[in-house]
């Protein structure tokens, strides 16, 4: 079977003036139908121009200078700005953290939402209308009928993420990215989001990917983890495995670093130092300079290895379980 | 029975809008054919007791527009309140005399959430830090660069970076930054707003045991207000949770983790996400935040509230000890 995406040793690049930043660095990963990946980093690791790449919209000075992005076995970047409109918003959909970068301040609601429907189906205006009112009330906005005709600033900023999803929603997309979409939303209404994008993937048979910064989040929602840091994915596999045994000292520094997972009023775990600038990457491992168990081994690139069955990391020295 | 340090009594915000004239008079015309108007006011906070003794850790936690940072900035004292009072050792801060009020908000100091927005973008760290104390007569003659380093040091900052701009630090260092701002002045109560939620989860991890140090260090008590559940119990000796401007439950932090009572605080700690919690449904409690301008009319949770019953519409539920030092605002508490 193949997957609804798989990428291959992507690379994208943004070319400035004070030089090239690798965001995204040699990252392979695949969603199957139903699958949800959870695409896991700090701000800067590359997360979500991951997710950007995918959806062609890298902008310059931002380039995909290699690799490629299967779309059910299709490389995208072979595909006419034509054909990626057709599958953009139709077959692969994404949500972003702001609503507001999917909605427009100026049109009603229904106006945009016909308009996206309309885009790739041959439909007339009120059948377009009534699917737009159905998707609407699928993610639990009350009366749709009425919010129809109001526009974005009328709903609160839960109910605008509801209307995004909707539209993210409108034709079954096969593949979904979901970028950080409820981290500014409260946690009574985060679990709201999460409830409906969980159940609407699951009939569907949706491929994921949930791009956050958030463990907790993905611990509930993800099949599958992969961990980014400074461009690469560091660690990838089962969601139980690489949280309850992580090899990776990023990951297991990460996981110690959740409050609920520390004593109350004891120091946290935390990781020394702070992030590197994509500019000035030591050479070799780039976690190397916050790293306990680094050694002159590190100065050279890791290689992604599979220490474990089943087990991604890119480490020279995984925290393997010491054999009894 | 010590005095607390910080006790509310009453403590009340409301926001409005006043009228003009025409406005006035169009409402009262109104009034007289017997339309119902609202006034266009926000009970921001309503009505909020609490005390704080010296050397505690409370936190105060709630979704977005709860209060929690309104009542935040009074405490902190750069906000007036609408009504009610809050005590220093005992004493109404409104009273005080001038320079004793000076003395006394300099003791009370607040960390905000956005490190970006807190510091001016246009003076360097040493300013930032130093001018405060410096105005105060803190800082002995001569004594400027010494005083600034050590205030850096003290939040983890390296006073070789003291001639530089806020744009020049990652978010983490300009949140240290606001950590020495406040410390400068020497206070002993700190009201901690979101001071985390803006951070990575590496930096967030540095950040809360810098609080937790200084907290051993300097004998601080703090007001830490978060809507992170996770964040508030690893730091809180005692959790209040806020619903609509009023207080619905206030216990030690372990009570209100395994025991609690009032049904939003139940309601709340269900959704939180864990990283133990692997896999699951995610359960919602139905409705979203009412509107401040219009709450609902007795327990302010009742429409979302699965247990609500008719008393719950009418009459809202006073705070009161349910348990030693457990307190909570449900009429469920008064049936048998």
């Amino acid at each position: 079977m193949t997957a609804t995406i798989e990428v291959r040793n992507l690379r994208t690049h943004f070319f400035t003036r004070d030089g090239v930043v690798k965001a995204v660095d040699d990252v392979s990963f695949s969603v199957a139908s139903g699958e949800v990946l959870g695409l896991v980093g700090e701000s800067g690791s590359g997360k979500s121009v991951t997710g950007f790449s995918i959806m062609g919209l890298v902008d310059p000075p931002g380039r995909i200078t290699g690799g490629s992005i299967l779309y059910q076995g299709k490389d995208l970047a072979g595909l006419s700005e034509r054909t990626l409109r057709m599958l953009r918003g139709n077959r692969i959909a994404m949500i972003f953290q702001d609503p507001m970068v999917t909605l427009n301040p100026v049109l009603r609601i229904d106006t945009q939402m016909i308009e996206a429907v309309r885009a790739h189906a041959p439909v007339s205006h009120s059948q377009a209308r009534t699917q737009a009112r159905d998707a609407l009330g699928m993610v639990g906005i009350p009366s749709p009928e009425e919010r129809l005709s109001a526009y974005p600033h009328q709903f609160s900023g839960g109910m605008r993420q509801r209307v995004a999803i909707a539209i993210a929603l409108l034709h079954n997309p096969d593949l979904l990215i979901a970028d950080e979409p409820t981290t500014a939303l409260d946690v009574t209404i985060q679990a709201q989001i999460l409830a409906e994008v969980q159940n609407l993937a699951a009939r569907n048979g949706t491929a994921l990917i949930w791009i956050t910064h958030d463990l907790s989040v993905i611990a509930g929602l993800a099949d599958r983890i992969a961990v980014m840091y400074a461009g690469r994915i560091v660690e990838a596999g089962e969601s139980e495995a690489v949280l309850d045994r992580p090899l990776h000292p990023y990951t297991a520094g990460l996981i110690g670093s959740v409050p609920s997972r520390n004593r109350r009023g004891e120091a946290l775990r935390q990781i020394p130092g702070t992030t590197p600038s994509l500019l000035r990457l030591p050479p070799g491992c780039a976690f190397r300079t916050r790293c306990a168990r680094t050694d002159a081994m590190c100065e050279q690139e890791p290689p992604p290895a599979e220490p474990l069955p089943g087990r991604m990391a890119r480490c020279f020295h995984p925290l393997l379980p010491v054999p009894a | 029975m010590t005095v607390p340090m910080i006790e509310l009594r009453g403590l009340s915000k409301r926001f409005g809008r006043s009228y003009d004239a025409a406005e006035r008079m169009s409402r009262a015309v109104a009034r007289r054919f017997g339309a119902r108007l609202t006034d266009d006011t926000v009970r921001a906070v309503d009505g909020v007791d609490l005390s704080v003794m010296r050397g505690e850790v409370v936190g105060l936690a709630g979704e977005s527009g709860c209060g929690k940072s309104t009542l935040g900035r009074m405490v902190a004292g750069i906000m007036p309140p609408s009504a009610g009072q809050i005590l220093w050792n005992g004493q109404d801060v409104a009273t005080l005399p001038p320079d004793r009020a000076k003395e006394v908000r300099l003791k009370v100091q607040m960390i905000f959430q956005d490190p970006y927005a807190s510091l001016n973008p246009r003076l360097r760290v040493a300013e930032i830090v130093g001018e405060a104390p410096r105005v105060h007569g803190l800082i002995a003659n001569g004594g400027f660069d010494e005083y600034v380093d050590q205030q850096l040091r003290q939040a983890g900052l390296d006073p070789a970076y003291k001639r530089r701009y806020p744009h020049q630090f990652s978010g983490g260092q300009r949140q240290r930054i606001g950590i020495a701002r406040a410390l400068a002045v020497q206070p002993e109560f700190l009201v901690c707003d979101e001071a985390v939620a803006a951070l990575d989860v590496s930096i967030q991890a540095q950040i809360l045991n810098l609080f937790m140090e200084l907290r051993r260090t300097l004998n601080l008590t703090y007001l830490f207000i978060s809507h992170d559940l996770g964040v508030v119990e690893h730091l809180s000796d005692r959790v209040l949770i806020m619903y609509l401007g009023r207080i619905v439950e206030s216990a030690a932090t372990d009570q209100v983790f395994s025991h609690a009572n009032h049904p939003y605080t139940q309601a709340l700690l269900a959704q939180v996400p864990r990283i133990e919690a692997r896999k699951r449904r995610f359960t919602t409690i139905k409705g979203e935040i009412p509107s401040p301008l219009s709450p609902p009319a007795g327990c302010h949770f009742h429409p979302r509230c699965p247990h609500a019953f008719e008393r719950c519409t009418i009459e809202a539920p006073v705070l009161r000890e349910i348990a030693p030092g457990h307190r909570s605002a449900c009429h469920l508490n008064d049936q048998g």
